[in-house]
């Protein structure tokens, strides 16, 4: 881990090395302005995002930053006031017709009445996949996430941490090259929070695909990602960020968790999010 | 094992008991104390006059039954399709509501005669309508505001996942409705049956209980009155129980707990 080499690089840095549409997202000078009875908030304020292909990106700041918005952009949940969004080069409307993204929220999401399998199977279901490759499928993604002797079982009956690997699942289902997750693991419990988040830092090595996840826990961003994202608020502006040089094949475990290295990223995201001493850009952060 | 087993006995003779109780008290009224039999005939009064007329009441009881039951499911069906359709152009509920509330207040005793004069005096189709509008009512109201009933967070995953409006409908909106329809429906049970029978006081084919009853009663046979209002009481329990039945079973298939 000493290899590790320390990058804080300026706010809104685009990629200089081309990307171009082999991207996962490409979002340039996005705003999105929300009008309340307190008059327009500017949730997004000229943010530009490049997430590259199999790249794992942590967007992290506290509420009111836009960082769940900016996510919402991207999987055409919401459209963007003004800017340009690119998933793989593509509108996100077409990218979200395409399915070429699944999603996670903070809330698992799953329908009451289904069982687990029947739960994972829904995008498949919508999509008309045929009953035997469902099945096929379906065995596949729960023994992915460890699920396998409850896959007749009702959601009620999981716990939460179970529910949330189910939703990642169905968020799998359709082998997407590009998965959002909107702080899924902040409704659990510190232990099983922990778990969860070795079992995605596997996933996203298994199944390769880019990864933009939404959280407010900055140890939680640097262990999973290749890069953090640092937002603030008030409008929601990107305000620098950090690659944390942690290979993807290095395993998510405890050791890491207690690596000097890992400490001083958290630091280093710390003091961006706090806009004291590392900030290089010499801009007013506050 | 022993607590449940006691538990279960409880369950069963409690009402017996109470029943039997209510029956001697009754009974008690009447032969001892004296209640004048044109107010309330004794149990075992009535009891003789149902066994005399078992079979007329049950020629009756099946007449009534299947002019509720018809009218719960017609209701049932344009009900729960209206609803949707309502739902569906969101504009139309709007419209939609007023004429319920409306048809919600119409009084039997006006709209029966009515029916029974458009479908003619030998026909059981009036009372079917009466017995289809009452059922609507509930209905409609408990499954409009049912598929209402999904969530932002449901409605975002169908949108990421790209369903269309049939698969959202199909997927989400009706399931999160079904309990709502159901509740509706059990409703809806008994004021069939209360309306099947209220129809027959105003024209229209005899030999339903509604029918009996008032003929009874006019003819001062309180007795047989009160005989035939009880087969009206195990009919509307009837009614109830079998929807509660089929609530149970949908409530199994689909659970509801736990949305998260």
């Amino acid at each position: 881990m000493s290899e590790l080499t320390t990058t804080s690089t300026p706010a809104g840095t685009g990629p200089a090395d081309g990307a171009g549409s082999s991207a996962a997202v490409s979002a340039r000078g996005v705003t999105k302005t929300f009008k309340t009875r307190q008059g327009v908030v500017e949730a997004l304020s000229n943010v530009d995002l490049e997430v590259a292909a199999g790249e794992f990106v942590a967007l992290l700041g506290p509420s009111g930053c836009g960082k769940s918005t900016l996510m919402r952009v991207v999987a055409d949940l919401e459209r963007p006031t003004s800017g340009s969004v690119e998933v793989f080069g593509k509108s996100p409307a077409r990218a979200r017709r395409d399915q070429d993204y699944g999603i996670a929220f903070q809330q698992a999401g799953l329908l009451p009445w289904r069982t687990v399998a029947r739960n994972v199977a829904l995008p498949l279901e919508l999509h008309g996949l045929s009953r035997p490759e469902r099945k096929e499928r379906v065995e596949y993604l729960l023994d992915l996430v460890g699920l396998s002797d409850f896959a007749g079982h009702h959601p009620d009956q999981l716990s939460g941490g179970m529910q949330q690997r189910v939703a990642i699942a169905r968020a799998l289902a359709e082998q997407p090259r590009l998965l959002l997750m909107d702080e899924p693991f902040g409704a659990l419990d510190e232990m099983t929070r922990e778990r969860m988040q070795a079992e995605l830092a596997r996933l996203s090595v298994e199944t390769g695909a880019a990864v933009v996840f939404v959280t407010h826990s900055i140890p939680e961003g640097v262990f999973l990602a290749d890069r953090v994202v640092v937002m603030s608020p008030r409008p929601g502006r990107i305000v620098g960020e950090v690659v944390t040089g942690i290979a993807r094949d290095v395993p998510r475990d405890d050791a890491l968790r207690q690596d000097p290295a890992f400490f001083a990223r958290v630091t280093e995201v710390r003091e961006v999010l706090h806009g004291s001493p590392v900030s290089s850009d010499g801009r007013e952060l506050r | 094992m022993n607590r449940s087993g006691l538990t279960l006995v409880g369950r069963v003779a409690a009402p017996l008991v109470v029943g039997a109780l209510v029956l001697a008290v009754w009974q008690f009224l009447v032969s001892v104390v004296g209640v004048s039999p044109y107010l309330l005939p004794g149990p075992a009064e009535i009891g003789e006059e149902w066994s005399e007329n078992s079979t007329v009441i049950r020629e009756a009881f099946a007449i009534t039954g299947t002019n509720a039951a018809i009218g719960l499911l017609a209701g049932t069906i344009v009900g729960v399709l209206l609803a949707a359709v309502a739902s569906w152009l969101g504009w139309a509920e709007g419209m939609v509501g007023p004429i319920v509330a409306g048809l919600a207040v119409v009084p039997i005793v006006a709209l029966a005669p009515v029916l029974n004069s458009m479908y003619g005096a030998d026909s059981q189709y009036g009372r079917r309508v009466v017995a289809a509008i009452a059922a609507f009512v509930p209905v409609y109201v408990n499954s409009a505001r049912g598929l209402h009933q999904t969530t932002q967070l449901h409605r975002d995953l169908l949108h990421a996942t790209a369903a269309n409006g049939w698969q959202r409908f199909r997927v989400l909106t009706l399931p999160s409705a079904t309990p709502f329809v159901l509740t509706g429906i059990r409703v809806a049970s008994s004021l069939a049956v209360i309306s099947a029978l209220v129809a027959e006081y105003f024209g229209g084919p005899r030999g339903g209980l509604g029918s009996f009853i008032s003929t009874s009663a006019a003819t001062s046979a309180y007795a047989r009155a009160w005989a035939y209002v009880g087969a009206a009481i195990v009919l509307g329990l009837v009614a109830y129980v079998v929807t509660v039945l089929v609530e149970r079973l949908v409530q199994h298939r689909l659970p509801t707990g736990a949305a998260t």
